[in-house]
């Protein structure tokens, strides 16, 4: 009974625990609360994934209006595997979250974090599950909304700022989408994802639908933050609480991926995005965002700044994997969005921890940390190296595949900029491990310990993962795989 | 409308794109203030201008010729699609939700810079870096 209710419950259980925490502002309570409601959805979403798996795509209508009228959720695999990814890192991220919460944000506003984070999460999971475009762009706004405040509640005065310039942008890219969503609806009179797919063939050739393209992927591109609309992205990492910058490189941006994949091949279909000059641009974008990120990240003096140029280039990398327009590329694109959500994560999480015990993340005051807190900055090598993409870790099946597509294509002067530009990441990375191992008088920093096992645990579980999905790849390649497949068979 | 060939204009139909050209150029007003202007209220304002064209756009797409408000009652046969205008409806909390947000920022950022003015947060930044 409850079952049938599934896809929507995933939407409701956070929604519905973000208010708790405003009710009963107990720190301690809400953290609970929080957990409880993403151990929840994870569940659901596992159920999620199974369920479609084994029956293919689930639709749900929301009060039992029928689709033209009322709002569809709908379901399929990749759906699925965005639900899975969100709520897993949310369930980790929240893990770690109590003592770097209790060290950047003050208590009387502690509980106000997790208020906005399950808002976030709300918001996150409704784009994934939903299957009405304006309904998308409601989520979209909720998880937009959520995020400015939970940047601007970094400790320093410049995550205020980083806030509204991404607040300023990211409601500029809002509004591009549903001036889109509007065109289209004014030229099909539908807003359901399957119906727009099947009757926009017969207006494709006009020039409202092409302007409603431009918007949606100008629009789109300012949230996934694509070269060059990636100006929000450096200060908004850099200054937001460390836990904020985890969740939102693992999410906020991959989520924004899955709406350019469902727009560009749910909506509009795999022939008409062939027969549009869309591809070739978003390819030459991503291959700017790859180098000029890679080679700016270089030049960092923060870590979290390093990490968030690294952000702009690995989008570059899933970018690149979809503009192939070739199932191998696609799975490339999308096992990448995976891995980036795995390696950021247990990267910006090492550096929370780094943060707690030392109180800053400027790389030079990171010297001798190798030997003061050996697990966390293990972690951080080991992630490192998913992000350079050495074999065994993740990172290395993502680049193959798109090296691979990169090659299928003929395109090999691009496998060749993807392999520079990981060498890039490997400069970059290095720069940090040098200093962390190689740097500052053994003796210096003593009195520095080790971070606490219930930050270990967290960062250890993600870098496990970054190992596991490296050696064990069956289980990842034949979901992104199925996605890719799915996405290039056409509406369906 | 002949006059508008007659100046060399394309010969549009004003009553019935009237509100689009409306749209169009409160968007490009809106869209302008965001980029061009320096003091923080201002980008908002614009912000507010660029969703009420949006808001406009959606609403003249929804009227039917001749129709009425799409309300219950006897002698009421022809109306205008209510369905976007439920849509702006969700619109609009959306927007005065992000403009509550972003003012919120302003008094923070204020508190924090003592300006609201780009330029001398950024000179602020500067000199507390140097």
């Amino acid at each position: 009974m409850i079952f049938s209710h599934i896809p929507v419950l995933q939407v409701i259980v956070p929604l519905v625990a973000a208010p708790l925490c405003v009710i009963f502002p107990f720190r301690k309570f809400c953290w609970t609360v929080a957990l409880a409601a993403t151990l929840t959805s994870l569940w659901i979403a596992l159920t999620l994934l199974i369920t479609v798996y084994a029956h293919g795509p689930i639709t749900y209508e929301l009060g039992g209006w029928a689709a033209p009228w009322g709002i569809g959720y709908r379901i399929d695999i990749l759906s699925a595997y965005m639900t899975v990814l969100v709520s897993l890192i949310s369930s980790v991220i929240l893990v770690f979250s109590p003592r770097s919460i209790g060290a950047e944000i003050s208590n009387a506003r502690a509980h106000l974090f997790y208020t906005l984070y399950l808002l976030n999460l709300t918001g996150l999971l409704g784009i994934a599950v939903t299957g009405d475009a304006f309904n998308l762009f409601v989520f979209l706004e909720i998880s937009s909304l959520s995020s400015y405040a939970l940047i601007a509640m970094g400790q320093d005065r410049r995550a205020l700022t980083a806030a509204f310039q991404y607040l300023i942008m990211g409601t500029i890219g809002a509004t591009f989408y549903i001036i889109a969503v509007g065109l289209m609806y004014a030229m099909t009179g539908t807003l359901n994802i399957a119906d727009l797919a099947q009757r926009l063939p017969e207006v494709m050739e006009t020039r409202t639908i092409l302007v409603a393209l431009a918007f949606l992927i100008v629009g789109i591109g300012l949230k996934i933050a694509l070269f060059p609309f990636h100006g929000w992205l450096p200060n908004a990492y850099t200054y937001a609480p460390s836990v904020v910058s985890a969740f939102l490189a693992a999410t906020a941006t991959k989520v924004a991926v899955y709406i350019l994949l469902r727009i560009l091949f749910s909506v509009f279909g795999p022939d008409a995005v062939a027969a549009m000059p869309i591809a070739q641009p978003l390819m030459i974008l991503a291959l700017f965002a790859m180098t000029i990120g890679s080679a700016v990240a270089i030049f960092q003096d923060d870590a979290k700044r390093l990490l968030a140029y690294s952000s702009i280039a690995q989008i570059g990398y899933i970018i690149l994997g979809i503009s192939f327009l070739s199932v191998t590329g696609l799975t490339g694109g999308i096992l990448h969005l995976f891995n980036h959500a795995l390696m950021k994560s247990a990267l910006f999480l090492s550096l929370g921890a780094v943060f707690y015990r030392i109180g800053s993340v400027q790389i030079s005051d990171m010297a001798g940390l190798g030997r003061r807190m050996p697990w966390t900055m293990a972690a951080f090598v080991v992630g490192g190296m998913s992000l350079v993409g050495t074999p065994l870790t993740v990172g290395f099946i993502s680049k193959w595949y798109l090296i691979r597509a990169a090659l299928e294509s003929g395109w090999w002067p691009i496998a060749v900029l993807v392999l520079a530009s990981s060498l890039l990441a490997m400069i970059y990375i290095w720069r940090v491990v040098e200093i962390a191992y190689f740097r500052g008088h053994p003796e210096a920093g003593a009195d520095i310990k080790e971070a606490p096992l219930s930050m270990l645990v967290p960062i250890w579980f993600l870098t496990g993962a970054n190992i596991y999905f490296g050696i064990n790849t069956g289980d990842t390649i034949t979901a992104a795989r199925a996605a890719a497949t799915m996405l290039l068979g056409g509406p369906q | 409308m002949e006059f508008w060939t007659e100046i060399g204009l394309p010969a549009f139909a004003l009553p019935g794109l009237l509100n689009y050209w409306v749209a169009i150029i409160l968007m490009m007003i809106g869209f302008y203030t965001v980029m061009a202007h320096e003091n923080l209220i201002k980008k908002v304002i614009g912000l507010n201008i660029f969703q009420a064209a949006v808001f406009v756009l959606y609403i003249s797409m929804a009227k039917v010729d001749g129709g009425t408000a799409p309300i219950l009652g006897d002698d009421i046969e022809v109306y205008s699609n209510p369905l976007p205008h439920v849509l702006i409806l969700t619109a609009i909390v959306v927007g005065i939700a992000t403009t509550a947000l972003g003012l919120a920022l302003i008094v923070r950022i204020r508190d924090a810079y003592g300006t609201i003015e780009e330029e001398e947060i950024r000179a602020a930044e500067q000199e507390a870096g140097t």
